[in-house]
């Protein structure tokens, strides 16, 4: 009885969860307009999406900046980590509560903030796309600090030793022995980076130049739009992302578990 | 030997040098704007516009209440998801906590207007419920974020001490309230955080669902097609001083929690 209402619970809520989702799918391979209409299977909406220049540039542009901003804020994150890892204490306690501020801030206040230092204050201009990569970076960036520290504390420190005392320069040993220990850190720090940006709204629309659309920005800016051409093909864009977030997250949950299985 | 070290450390510069200028600045920034007028004079006016006028009070105050309907339901719908995942006797627990993580990784506009689309067809007008439509989607929007810390802080509690309880008399009931319950408040403090801010502030929801009334968001975001620097870093400041409080009072009531926990164990 408990189990049949827990096993009830679980699927209600995936159900919640996935339903709306899941028939957006379903329609975006027809012809209909809206959810409800009953009307054969079609690729019109696929065929819109990849030939409107404007919704590919959107794309593209969203995936760029994405990976602009997570390579970014991987670099200063990792180094950042280990620099502040090999500290003192103080200054790693100081960092770490700089570090603490954009990841428990509403993403709202984080875009107005670097809006206002920026635009109002050093009058940078968006079309230079310098307060928009920083703005998301300073947002991605200490999420990959975070999944980077735990790893640094788990390292084996003798090694780094060991290796210096076999006549590696310090450099050496950071790039062959500290590197390649906290490498699932920074994949899943690069990860998370990358979802951060594709996710943004607010920092995007705060310092972002007048010409150019993330995916968010688009999807909100059609809302208030009524083409239903564009609407249609947004069904199919989600449709897409949804398998490829699908597939990203079983192939990775699939390839630790072959690696834990390995180091049994 | 000496030199090895420092060479490590000195790593840390450029990222306390970025996390300067663009994090700790940004924020003193905020606070001069709100402290001056169009004309960079010290003023507290913009503070007195916002604590003095009765419309931005009820914003406060809506998206008080948004927010802490969003949470109860969010805490409601997560709670037991967490509880039989983390301690029911399902094979593959990763794979499950995976399908209910899974939606945070795909874009929040595009899973709203998936949301949006069904509710249309099944209420006809968006308009007609502004405030139900609002929540459902917040919820919609911010329910992984409630169940994997709820999930987590369940997972680290000892099924021993529920054994225990049970061979020393108690009901489920009273395992639940006087044992599972208390142990996982750290999970639930974390998870209403996580929450709660967010949905004071994403207007994005209800531009969403044509619910033109204002959060505190959108606030900021009026002032910033206005160009009004002012006023919006007042409505930034505010939410910052709220966020600070919130964060100083969970990570307190966490700690504390731990606290007693070590304390029980000697």
């Amino acid at each position: 009885m408990k189990k049949v209402f827990s096993l009830f619970w679980i699927y209600l809520v995936l159900l919640f969860l996935y339903a709306p989702i899941l028939i957006l799918t379903v329609y975006s391979f027809t012809d209909a307009t809206m959810i409800g209409q009953i009307r054969g299977f079609s690729l019109h909406n696929y065929i819109t999406l990849f030939t409107t220049p404007e919704l590919l540039q959107m794309i593209f542009g969203t995936c760029l900046l994405a990976l602009v901003v997570a390579l970014l804020s991987t670099l200063l994150g990792t180094v950042g980590a280990i620099g502040a890892f090999y500290s003192k204490k103080s200054t790693r306690s100081v960092i770490e509560l700089a570090n603490q501020i954009p990841v428990v801030n509403a993403d709202v206040v984080t875009g107005f903030s670097t809006c206002i230092l920026m635009i109002a204050f050093f009058r940078i201009r968006k079309e230079t796309y310098f307060p928009l990569v920083i703005g998301q970076t300073a947002l991605c960036a200490p999420f990959v600090y975070l999944s980077v520290l735990p790893r640094l504390k788990q390292m084996d420190h003798q090694l780094y030793e060991a290796a210096l005392d076999l006549g590696c320069t310090p450099s050496q040993a950071l790039i062959k022995v500290i590197l390649p220990q906290i490498v699932p850190g920074i994949l899943s720090g690069f990860m998370t980076a990358i979802t951060l940006s594709l996710d943004d709204y607010f920092i995007a629309t705060y310092t972002k130049p007048a010409t150019f659309d993330t995916i968010s920005t688009y999807v909100v800016n059609a809302t208030r739009g009524s083409q239903t051409e564009i609407k249609t093909a947004l069904w199919a864009l989600s449709a897409i992302i949804f398998v490829v977030v699908t597939l990203a997250v079983v192939g990775m949950n699939y390839s630790s578990e072959k690696s834990e299985g390995k180091n049994r | 030997m000496k030199k090895n070290v420092f060479s490590r450390r000195q790593l840390a510069v450029p990222y306390a040098i970025f996390l300067f200028l663009f994090v700790i600045i940004p924020l003193f920034v905020l606070i001069y704007f709100g402290f001056t007028d169009e004309n960079g004079r010290i003023s507290f006016a913009n503070f007195l516009h916002f604590f003095g006028s009765g419309k931005t009070i009820g914003t406060l105050l809506y998206s008080i209440v948004i927010a802490l309907c969003t949470t109860i339901f969010c805490l409601i719908l997560a709670y037991p998801v967490a509880f039989f995942l983390a301690k029911g006797n399902f094979g593959r627990k990763q794979v499950w906590i995976m399908l209910f993580v899974l939606p945070m990784w795909i874009n929040f506009t595009l899973r709203i207007t998936a949301l949006k689309e069904i509710l249309t067809v099944l209420e006809g007008n968006l308009a007609y419920h502004p405030f139900f439509n609002t929540v459902l989607c917040m919820v919609y929007d911010f329910l992984p974020f409630m169940i994997l810390p709820l999930y987590q802080a369940l997972c680290k509690l000892d099924n021993s001490l529920i054994e225990a309880a049970l061979d020393l008399g108690a009901s489920e009931f009273q395992v639940f309230y006087k044992v599972v319950f208390p142990l996982s408040i750290p999970g639930i403090i974390s998870g209403v955080t996580m929450v709660f801010l967010p949905s004071m502030t994403n207007y994005v929801v209800l531009d969403m669902v044509y619910n033109s009334t204002y959060i505190m968001g959108s606030l900021i975001g009026s002032y910033f097609s206005s160009y009004d620097w002012n006023n919006g870093s007042v409505i930034s400041v505010i939410l910052l001083l709220m966020i600070c409080a919130v964060t100083l009072l969970s990570e307190r009531f966490t700690k504390q929690e731990q606290i007693e926990k070590k304390s029980v164990l000697k």
